[in-house]
Formats: structure tokens, C-alpha cells, sequence
């Protein structure tokens, strides 16, 4: 068992909810995301999802868009993030989610990528537009490293979709929470309860709601009925606007703590 | 898929083909081309007389009609040269459907008589200024809309590229170019050609023409991309020459990136064929060895572009001019016996502009 299924167990026995929480790695630079990443495990984040930034980033909205392009600018890679997280793993034990497109991956090569992902203490991979159909060779390969293999159901998957999607994610299973990119959002979605209920028919694993969810007060509605809650844009939001200030860690270690709060019930 | 087999359907877009587009285009013999380059006999498959001045409206009419079908209000696009914006436009005026157009702002800047037209035409032209400001930037805000608002909007994206099925929807409604260019040659010559040339930017008029005859093993495909300035990073087009597989936009093809799978910004002087990844099918006719793929430099273009015009009365699309350039490299070694067909895809007017800055550099233009 890996460490975000652990987690997800433990908690789960505990009653909470899980708080996941994305950051795009290399923005400001990737020096201050290892810090960030600290300062989110001492917050109390369960899951840190780290974003492989893309220069074409589809699945995302303008906030992640421009932080992908800023740590690009900056030289960010896959190979230098996985470099870093490897020098994080003597300082932290906090579980770590790979946020990736496709095509990095590819040119990493999926079989070395699996194999370095797991060497780095990376625990689980999210591709976000790698179709579960396509993601037979993929999925192999990280299952050899035992990393876990988080897919997404959106609210336009059909039941059949939904089997599949379960059956082959594991660490959790990712529902987005409304039709769309990532960004930050006013209010979520009514569906979402509803869908979370149905996709539960399927599936006995740990469900995580993302996309759109932006504040303390969406996050203890959300938490009232999913096994995880994903902030990711509002997050990356604050880093964007604080730059490489030299309080920004603490500063959105301050805004993360806030979501873990309203997460755990605080 | 329903729509393949139903008549209904099919009666509908015959009838819009044939009294709305114009079809079918003609097969015009190019004497005076054909005794200039001194080889074989060159034909054109006049897509360009094509209702909007392109190919484009095979597609974006069929997918149009796909959308009403389908209870769609709304359909969106993307667009490059803009051919495909105004297609698209035009369909959804004829359908009564609202239509928004997402198109990179250099692309806005180098295309703006279509710009107008998609205006006219009452489409939303919505700028996209995010990465390299061209076709790539407008597929990603455009794939985002869709998922934004699939339940209500159809994204008629315009070529043989992004996720499954677009390149097949978009290869059943432009393979009438091959069909109508079969029955025409077999009617003029009562043979098959022995070439057949078209640019390929995502590809769809390249998969047009081809698709028909790829069982006929003796007719020779050649699809020609945008050799740029140059053949280095950034300053060209040319998948097949300097891209290794991967994926963009969900389709695994030939795509122009750096070692850690970035995509790279592309440079053509049309907007049509300036685009990092090259449709799937083509990957595959190439990687089987079916049809082979060239490149010819912004220069060669320019040069055919004005040839054309010249020889023949026809100004071509940019894009095309790029597959009448490669015409006019190996045609002359040909043999008088044979037949070459270029396609050309579409007409020249929206670029006169474009090409008046290069042309006419330091007379005082326009």
C-alpha cells in the first residue's frame, strides 16, 4: 500500500476528509516550491498534487495556464521536479501526486519515467488527457512501481465510463466536480452529492471533488459528502500573486491551513 | 455515426453540396503550367471554387448539419488561415446556429479580410493571446469551451486532427474531393493519375484527395508541408522533418517538441499550415510508406503563388501554393504520359496582403 492510499485509509477510519492540494511546480521557481511543499505537509494537506507545467495545458484554466508558462520560462521540467522531490524526501513523508499531460511523459519515456517517479518518492500519477482506453501500457508500468493511477470522471461520463474509470484508478478515484477547466469558481455545483452517490454504486474506493472549489466555505460543503477536496487554482492563485516575496510560503501556508481547517471541520 | 447510413441525412448534405457549395469543383487541365514545367499533365482540383473559396466548407458544412442533428445550439471553432472560421461561420448562418471563433491574435493580424467575413457572417471572433498565438492556441481555448459547454455546443473542429473522432468525421466529409477527382480523371483520360499532391498543414485536404485512392497502389501521394525559413526550431512547420511522435490536442502523431515533450512554436507564412502536430492518418500512410511527405520553404511558396497567378489567372491560398511549388520541382522530370493532380485546397484572396509584404518589399503597397 502506498502512501495516499494510507492516508485515505486512515482517515477514513477516523471519519475526515481528506485535503489535497495542487501547486504548479516551478512557479516561482522550484526552490520555492519544495518550501511550499513543507509548509503545506506542517499545514496538515493529506495529498499535495505537484503540476508538471505543459505549454499547452487544455484541461486548465487561465490561473494554472500562466503559472505553467511562468515555470517554463523559469526552465522548470519534469526531470528538474523529480530531482527535487527526491530532496525532499528525507524531510517530508507527505503523500505526492504527479499532475501531468501526456506528452512529458512520453518524451520521458513512460517505462524510466515510472521507474524514476517511484526512485523520487513520487506515489501516485494524474495524466490529465490520457484517456483510460488508451492508458493500457501506461497503467502497467505504474502499477510495476506500485505509484498509483489516478483517473478522472467528469460530470458528462456515462455509467459505462464510470465502471471503467473505477476499476482502473487506484489511491483514489478524481470527480470533477462540474463540466469545464480548472479555475476558481463562485459556488459548487448541486450535482455534485448526487454524482459522488452514483459513482459510490460503482466503487467502494476513496472519492476526491476538484475543479472550482476556491474557498474555506466550498471546501467544508464539499467535504460534507466526498472522501477528498482538491484546491488547486485558488492556491495557485496566491502563489502568483505573492511571487518570490519573502513571506509567500508562509503566506499561503496561512490560505492552505485555512482550507484544511474548513476540510477537517475546524 | 448513425448519420453515415442515414438517407435522410445524406440527401440533405447532397443537396447543400451540390446547389449551396458548388459541387462538384472542377478538374481543370493547367495547359499553361503544364507546357511551362515541360513534364506531365498537371491538373487542379479546384477546391478553391468551393463555396467560401476552400475546402474548408466540406467539413464545417457536414459537421454543422452533424450539430443540428444532434440538437445543438451552438457551435464553436477554431481557426487558423481563417478558411475554416468563415466555412464554419457560414454553416451555422445557413443552420441558424450561433458560432464563435477562436483565432490567435498573429493570426488576426494576418488574416483580417476573413476576419470580417466571419463578422459578416455573424460569428463572434474571440482572440486568443496565450502561448504562440496561432492555430495550436486557438485548438486549446476552443477544446476548452467544448468541455466547458459540450451539452449545449458542438466544437466543428477543422481539420483531421485532435481527439477520436474528429479526424475520422473530418476525413467522411472531405473525401468527396478524391471521389469527385476519381470520376473526373477516369472521365478526361480514362486513367488513374500517377501523383497526387496537396499541402498538409493538420491535413484535412491532403486526406481529402488522397483517401479515395490509397487502395491504388500505383497512384503516388505526396503531401507537403510548410518548410518555413528554415529547418530549425521555430522557424518551420515540417512535422515529418522535425518532430518525433507524441500527442497534442488527443491525437499521437508527429509533433514538433523539445526533449522534455514542450511543444515548439512553428513558423510558416501561411497560417494554415503553421501547426506543431500533423494528422494522425498521415503519420500512419507515412510510417506504412503509402504516401511520402516533403516540405518547401516560405520563399518556394511565394514563388509559386505568383507563377500560378501568372500562368494561369489563379491566385492560390498560400497553403496550396505550397503543394503547386512541389508541382513545380518534379513535374518537369515526369513523364509527358503521366498525370499529376494538385489540390488546390483554396484561393488566394485573403492572402494578396500577406504576400504583398513579401513580394513587393520596398514599393510602396496597399
Amino acid at each position: 500500500m502506498n502512501r495516499i492510499e494510507t492516508r485515505f485509509n486512515n482517515l477514513a477510519q477516523q471519519g475526515k476528509t481528506a485535503f489535497v492540494a495542487y501547486i504548479t511546480a516551478g512557479d516561482p521557481d522550484l526552490d520555492t516550491t519544495a518550501e511550499i511543499i513543507l509548509e503545506m505537509d506542517r499545514c496538515g494537506v493529506d495529498v499535495i498534487e505537484c503540476g508538471v507545467p505543459f505549454s499547452d495545458p487544455v484541461a486548465d484554466g487561465i490561473v494554472i495556464q500562466e503559472a505553467a508558462q511562468r515555470a517554463l520560462a523559469k526552465g522548470a521540467s519534469l526531470r528538474k521536479i523529480l530531482a527535487m522531490l527526491k530532496g525532499l524526501r528525507d524531510k517530508t513523508d507527505v503523500p505526492i501526486l504527479l499532475f501531468s499531460y501526456y506528452n512529458p511523459i512520453l518524451a520521458y519515456g513512460i517505462e524510466q519515467f515510472a521507474v524514476d517517479a517511484k526512485a523520487a518518492g513520487v506515489d501516485g500519477v494524474l495524466t490529465v488527457d490520457l484517456p483510460p482506453e488508451e492508458a493500457d501500457f501506461y497503467k502497467k508500468c505504474l502499477d510495476e512501481q506500485h505509484l498509483a493511477t489516478v483517473f478522472l470522471i467528469a460530470p458528462t461520463s456515462p455509467p459505462e465510463r464510470i465502471k471503467l474509470i473505477a476499476r482502473i484508478s487506484t489511491g483514489f478515484v478524481y470527480y470533477v466536480s462540474r463540466t469545464g477547466v480548472t479555475g476558481v469558481r463562485q459556488d459548487v455545483e448541486a450535482s455534485v452529492h448526487g454524482a459522488l452517490d452514483e459513482i459510490r454504486k460503482h466503487t467502494n474506493k476513496p472519492i476526491a471533488v476538484g475543479f472550482g472549489i476556491s474557498t474555506p466555505e466550498q471546501a467544508t460543503e464539499v467535504a460534507g459528502y466526498a472522501d477528498g477536496v482538491v484546491v488547486g487554482s485558488a492556491i495557485v492563485r496566491r502563489i502568483s500573486e505573492l511571487g518570490n516575496a519573502p513571506d509567500t510560503v508562509q503566506k499561503v501556508g496561512a490560505f492552505v491551513k485555512s482550507l484544511v481547517d474548513a476540510t477537517k471541520g475546524k | 455515426m448513425v448519420a453515415r447510413t442515414d438517407p435522410a441525412f445524406q440527401e440533405t448534405l447532397r443537396d447543400y453540396q451540390r446547389n449551396y457549395v458548388g459541387r462538384p469543383t472542377p478538374l481543370y487541365a493547367a495547359q499553361r503550367l503544364t507546357e511551362h514545367l515541360g513534364g506531365a499533365m498537371v491538373y487542379l482540383k479546384r477546391e478553391d471554387l468551393a463555396h467560401t473559396g476552400a475546402h474548408k466548407i466540406n467539413n464545417a458544412l457536414g459537421q454543422v448539419l452533424l450539430a443540428r442533428r444532434m440538437g445543438k445550439k451552438r457551435i464553436i471553432a477554431e481557426t487558423g488561415a481563417g478558411q475554416h472560421g468563415v466555412a464554419t461561420a457560414t454553416a451555422a448562418a445557413l443552420c441558424g446556429l450561433e458560432c464563435d471563433v477562436y483565432m490567435g491574435t498573429d493570426d488576426i493580424e494576418r488574416q483580417k479580410l476573413n476576419v470580417f467575413r466571419m463578422r459578416l457572417l455573424g460569428a463572434c471572433v474571440i482572440p486568443v493571446a496565450a502561448g504562440t498565438r496561432t492555430l495550436k492556441d486557438a485548438i486549446n481555448e476552443a477544446l476548452r469551451d467544448w468541455v466547458t459547454n459540450v451539452r449545449h455546443t458542438h466544437y466543428c473542429l477543422g481539420t483531421v486532427e485532435g481527439p477520436h473522432p474528429f479526424p475520422l468525421i473530418c476525413r467522411e466529409f472531405q473525401s468527396i474531393i478524391g471521389r469527385e477527382a476519381r470520376t473526373q480523371i477516369l472521365e478526361r483520360e480514362g486513367r488513374l493519375p500517377s501523383l497526387l499532391i496537396a499541402c498538409v498543414g493538420g491535413g484535412s485536404n491532403a486526406i481529402g484527395l488522397f483517401h479515395d485512392f490509397i487502395p491504388d497502389a500505383q497512384v503516388k501521394m505526396v503531401g507537403v508541408e510548410a518548410g518555413g525559413i528554415a529547418i530549425e526550431p521555430g522557424k518551420h512547420a515540417a512535422r515529418f522533418a522535425g518532430g518525433v511522435e507524441g500527442t497534442l490536442h488527443g491525437a499521437y502523431s508527429y509533433v514538433l517538441q523539445d526533449e522534455n515533450g514542450q511543444i515548439m512554436s512553428t513558423h510558416s507564412v501561411s497560417a494554415g499550415l503553421d501547426y506543431a502536430s500533423v494528422g494522425p492518418e498521415h503519420a500512419h500512410l507515412r510510417d506504412i510508406g503509402r504516401a511520402e511527405y516533403v516540405h518547401v520553404s516560405d520563399q518556394e511558396a511565394l514563388d509559386a503563388f505568383q507563377r500560378l497567378a501568372n500562368l494561369e489567372g489563379i491566385i492560390p491560398a498560400l497553403e496550396s501554393a505550397h503543394a503547386i511549388a512541389y508541382a513545380c520541382k518534379v513535374v518537369p522530370a515526369m513523364s509527358s504520359q503521366d498525370i499529376v493532380i494538385v489540390n488546390l485546397s483554396g484561393r488566394g484572396d485573403k492572402d494578396v496582403q500577406q504576400a504583398a509584404k513579401f513580394l513587393l518589399a520596398g514599393d510602396d503597397v496597399l
